[in-house]
């Protein structure tokens, strides 16, 4: 029971039957698969308006630098130029935006914090053109030093990234140069310290990870009749876009309209504004249609990263296994501007211990303010980062108290009742020690695969593979597991709601119903679940989907693994209201025929009102004739609360998810090169409404925490803070020759607090992959290896 | 930037002469992506997609007369046999929508250290046809590259051809990326054995500012093989032979510190590249291992 008393919810009743085809838990295919995979579907670069210009931004080349002079002459002289655009032409006294704490320029003003930082901004004719203006633009720096790591940030003569902060976390943060720092204190460290007989403690680092979707940013803005702009946009969150943009451009939200144009993935990067303003601003300066859409190259400029950290755990226990304490610091570097970090912050504390039982906690998690670029929202969200080090430690202090690893960790897994370290209690299924025997119990992939197909080596199924560096010479092969917890759902008190309007109507002589929403449908599938639900609480086989845009009520963001859970409840209890009044007209129009339509239970199904007894009272075309039925109503799941700030106690979150790796990799441990073989995975989500959705969210998200086991991350110059491969050449990212056999367990155990018992899904798989990878490479060559992702001259004592 | 368009060879000439800054463009695959990401403005194309015969090869007697744009996934399918080293290397170039584009003549025209065909083509030696309005020329390939992106060619000359000899033995191609494809060489090594001429050659990409042989390393193979009378006797090559080999290979390196990869990782790896291709083509030598060919890299 959260302290301030609100319920926790009830337990779930599904009222409606399965007799609709194509309802919850049937693997309807998505809408968008086949447009997707032939090239037909439209993504938001695609889009085109009759005399439209394009936008370019010009960025900064420095990390950090005072901005002596801008000189646009030249740029705005070339014909073909409609505007350019700097600091001083932004409308209003609104300059900044930012998800939680306004601190990021629209352009530059006198100062630039991280390299590729939008200086200005142009409009022309031709995307070509736009691109020769920018660059003739003169911008003068003066360098200033770059702020890269903790020790320069909190130096006592550190230079501030942002100085006048008044954000609400500047009162508990120890420097200015700390966006927010979360502590979790529980029990007694130093006294539990005591009765260990093992101790084990690790420095941990994990690299910048980019989420790298294949559509780089765009969007078209259109100025309208009565002065106001209507984008199209690529996005997670509509009307959080709507509140950063409208204040900048001085227009109330109605006059900024904004419809959701096709994404080409997300993964947390379009949490954060990219070109939403600048288009708008330019569209609204040239009275023209604009369109921006970002180069591969100014994509990784163009959205925050995954936070890289510094993470250091001290772990105790007995000589039978069980954990005595933690203690932990992690340093996460949110680059220059605050973005998400302050929640990756809570994130990353609430949940450093990982799914288990510890008593006693001391954890300390930091975001820094730097000249790196900044970060913020990604798939896993803070979680990542901790799993990677609990779990590399779960491996040491199983080997010191010599137990078998899976035993060390199903013997200290958390179980539902559990008390987190933050006190809140797991009050559904947690079944953390089934998900670890379940993966290990999957059977073994077949030792030396390469050999499987005759006498020569299958190069494809080694290490190098096509490149011919290995036929089975210095090959080893190692075994690694590791589970991961996450939340679902945005935390700390949030009024985390969706809106859902659902209309029922007969058009063409069937029963049709028509969901709108606001969700970003950024290739999770939410669309079909969507419809899925319409036809279970419904009993229809039509279902139109509406395009997400601005008309309707906020439906929350697409992240936190949250829209199935949340807009997908709002959608549920939509349609229970407008399944309400169908049967109140049904009672009305055909009440007096059948005594069942007072006395029953009541259900639509299959195009028809009947009884739980499954006598058919009317058909739903005659129950609608000459009627509609429309409910616009916001959802919430149960509330959460703030973490103490200095103890961290709090009914935080709303929901945990669990998920468990196997990994099998094989190691040509004299070129350190990889190929990792299989990646099985148990994972409980609660309720599959989508069971081939659910194994596809849970295969793409472990291939991401494959990539940054073995191969993605942007490396930033520790002397200039700039981004040396800001490129899919050097940014590598797995392939399908890199992805492996990943075989999936899923539980179904119910969370009554959530619609049909559901669990979000998309997260927890990317958790316990890295871990699980960096396991199996430990396990196969020996070494430490305490930074992901490992590279090939960590494995040969090269680097 | 004028896109130019010969219809012939000949006109393809002309135009390179009256603009020697023009760059040639056959696959695309280099040239658009560095267009594609401003890095680079030229103020002509020279396209040559309308001469036929580049995208053609002979098969003579002691080579392969290999048009300029033959693309690579030709090279893998029909080019096996007579270029075994430059069909495995082929095969690690990017993606097949790229290796059906690009072509050797692109390597040698950006004469990248990091070209895949570079360490094949030095291994099983090469000639670079070269052709200007003043005339045919042939370049030996160990003097075509002749600094980071720079090659032997003067501006008003164009790759018309690369004459490769046809393998008289075992040949094979390593090259070491941190993804299992698609991926550009951290480094990469070649390795030809020549028994009619009872000398072996080498290739090293990506480790030095040029595409280099390991020329002492040959030397003392050379040596090494002729003293034990191994072209004659086919007896295993000793541990120690192969790994002073495998030295001297990693010691023709130059390397640096890339966001790829460190220069101390490119030594060593270089030398693993080196010892394992030599233990793959000697045994095959040998005819200990008949099928050197391994599955994945058969077309």
């Amino acid at each position: 029971m959260p302290s301030n008393g609100a319920p926790i919810g009830t337990p779930t009743k599904v009222t409606q039957g399965s007799k609709t085809k194509g309802g919850i838990g049937e693997s309807t295919l998505r809408p968008d698969g086949t447009l997707k995979v032939t090239g037909e579907f439209a993504y938001s670069s695609d889009m085109w308006h009759e005399d439209m210009l394009w936008g370019q931004i010009l960025r900064s080349t420095v990390a950090h630098a005072e901005i002596v002079s801008i000189d646009t002459i030249e740029a705005l002289a070339l014909p073909g130029v409609y505007a350019v655009m700097t600091y001083d032409d932004l409308p209003t006294d609104v300059k900044n935006y930012g998800l939680e704490i306004q601190d990021t320029p629209v352009l530059a003003h006198g100062r630039v914090r991280h390299h590729g930082e939008p200086v200005a901004i142009v409009a022309a004719d031709h995307p070509e053109t736009a691109r020769r203006a920018a660059a003739k633009i003169k911008v003068e720096y003066r360098d200033l030093p770059v702020i890269t790591d903790e020790a320069s940030a909190t130096a006592p003569d550190a230079i501030l990234i942002h100085e006048n902060r008044d954000d609400h976390h500047v009162g508990h943060v120890p420097h200015p140069n700390i966006v927010h720092r979360q502590p979790i204190i529980r029990g007694d460290v130093e006294e539990a310290a005591k009765n260990a007989d093992f101790v084990v403690r690790g420095e941990y680092t994990f690299g910048m990870q980019d989420q790298a979707f294949l559509g780089p940013e765009s969007g078209l803005a259109v100025p309208d009749e009565d002065g106001g702009v209507h984008l199209y946009i690529a996005t997670q969150w509509l009307h959080s876009d709507l509140r950063q943009i409208a204040p900048v451009l001085g227009l109330p939200e109605s006059k900024v309209r904004m419809t959701l144009s096709g994404v080409g993935g997300a993964f947390g990067g379009r949490e954060d504004l990219s070109m939403q303003i600048h288009a708008c601003l330019l569209a609204l300066r040239t009275g023209k249609p604009v369109k921006i859409v970002y180069n591969r190259f100014e994509s990784f400029f163009g959205h925050v990263h995954r936070h890289p950290a510094k993470l250091y755990y001290e772990h105790g226990a007995t000589k039978d296994g069980k954990l005595t304490h933690l203690k932990a610091r992690i340093v996460l570097d949110g680059g220059a501007y605050a973005s998400a970090s302050p929640a990756v912050v809570g994130n990353a504390a609430s949940l450093g211990a990982g799914p288990y039982v510890i008593d006693n906690v001391d954890i300390e998690a930091i975001a820094l303010y730097t000249n790196n670029p900044p970060c913020g929202a990604m798939r896993g969200f803070g979680a990542v980062q901790a799993c990677f080090a609990y779990e590399a430690q779960m491996d040491k202090l199983a080997d010191k108290v010599g137990m078998d690893r899976v035993a060390f960790r199903q013997l200290n897994a958390m179980e539902q009742g559990t008390v987190m370290p933050t006190g809140q209690a797991v009050d559904s299924p947690a079944p953390v020690a089934e998900l670890l025997r379940r993966v290990k119990a999957m059977p073994m992939p077949p030792e030396q695969q390469w050999l499987a197909a005759g006498e020569a080596a299958d190069v494809r199924q080694l290490p190098g593979g096509l490149s011919n560096t290995t036929h089975g010479e210095g090959v080893v092969r190692g075994v690694g597991y590791a589970v991961g917890i996450k939340n679902v759902g945005f935390s700390e008190g949030f009024d985390d709601y969706s809106t859902a309007r659902v209309r029922m109507e007969v058009v063409g002589g069937e029963p049709v119903a028509t969901v709108h929403t606001a969700m970003a449908e950024v290739g999770q599938g939410g669309v079909t679940v969507h419809a899925q639900i319409a036809r279970t609480e419904l009993g229809v086989a039509q279902v139109t989907i509406k395009p997400a845009d601005t008309q309707v009520g906020s439906a929350g963001s697409t992240s936190a693994s949250r829209q199935t859970y949340v807009t997908g409840g709002a959608v549920r209890n939509s349609c229970e209201l407008v399944r309400e009044k169908v049967l109140e007209i049904g009672r009305r129009k055909f009440g007096s025929y059948h005594p069942a339509w007072a006395t029953a239970e009541l259900l639509l199904e299959g195009g028809k009102v009947v009884t739980d007894g499954g006598e058919v009272l009317a058909d739903l075309v005659d129950v609608l004739e000459g009627e509609f039925v429309e409910v616009e109503a916001e959802w919430r799941h149960r509330p959460t609360e703030a973490f103490d700030l200095r103890t961290g106690q709090g009914f935080g979150h709303v929901q945990y998810t669990f998920a468990a790796h196997r990994a099998v990799v094989e190691v040509d441990t004299e070129l350190g090169l990889v190929k990792v073989i299989e990646l099985a995975c148990a994972q409980d989500v609660g309720k599959a409404l989508n069971p081939l959705s659910v194994i596809g969210q849970i295969q793409g998200g472990t291939t991401q925490g494959l990539g940054v086991a073995v191969m993605e991350e942007i490396i930033v110059d520790p002397k200039t803070a700039k981004v040396r491969n800001p490129s899919f050449t050097d940014y590598l990212i797995p392939t399908i020759l890199d992805t492996p056999t990943i075989p999936v367990d899923v539980l179904e155990l119910a969370d009554d607090h959530a619609p049909y018992g559901l669990r979000g899904v998309g997260e927890a798989p990317t958790l316990s992959s890295t871990p699980a990878v960096l396991a199996a490479i430990r396990d196969a060559t020996g070494l430490e290896l305490n930074r992901t992702p490992v590279r090939p001259e960590h494995l040969t004592g090269t680097a | 930037m004028d896109f130019l368009r010969p219809a012939s060879w000949e006109e393809a000439l002309a135009a390179k002469a009256e603009h020697p800054t023009a760059v040639p463009i056959a696959g695309g695959t280099d040239v658009m992506v560095e267009i594609n990401f401003d890095h680079r403005r030229p103020e002509y194309l020279l396209d040559l997609n309308r001469i036929g015969d580049l995208e053609e090869w002979e098969v003579g007697e002691e080579s392969v007369r290999l048009g300029a744009s033959v693309p690579y996934t030709k090279i893998m399918e029909h080019l096996r046999g007579e270029l075994p080293g430059l069909a495995l290397a082929s095969h690690t170039v990017a993606s097949p929508q790229i290796r059906n584009r690009g072509g050797v003549g692109g390597n040698l025209g950006t004469a990248s250290p990091a070209g895949d065909a570079h360490p094949a083509l030095l291994a099983a030696g090469a000639e670079v046809e070269a052709e200007s309005v003043r005339g045919s020329r042939l370049i030996p390939i160990d003097a075509f590259y002749t600094g980071v992106k720079r090659n032997a060619l003067a501006p008003d000359e164009l790759i018309r051809a690369v004459h490769i000899k046809k393998a008289d033995g075992p040949q094979q191609y390593s090259k070491v990326g941190t993804r299992n494809a698609m991926v550009i060489a951290v480094c990469a090594f070649g390795l030809a054995l020549h028994p009619e001429t009872r000398t072996v050659r080498t290739g090293i990409g990506s480790a030095a500012p040029t595409p280099v042989r390991a020329k002492a390393a040959e030397e003392f193979l050379n040596a090494a093989l002729e003293e034990g009378g191994f072209w004659d006797n086919g007896k295993i090559i000793t541990p120690s032979v192969a790994k002073q080999f495998a030295d001297l290979c990693a010691g023709a390196c130059n390397p640096i510190d890339d966001v790829r990869g460190t220069a101390s990782y490119r030594r060593h790896a270089v030398g693993v590249m080196a010892r394992r291709t030599l233990t793959w083509t000697w045994e095959s030598y040998r005819g200990t291992d008949g099928q050197t060919h391994q599955k994945g890299s058969v077309a």
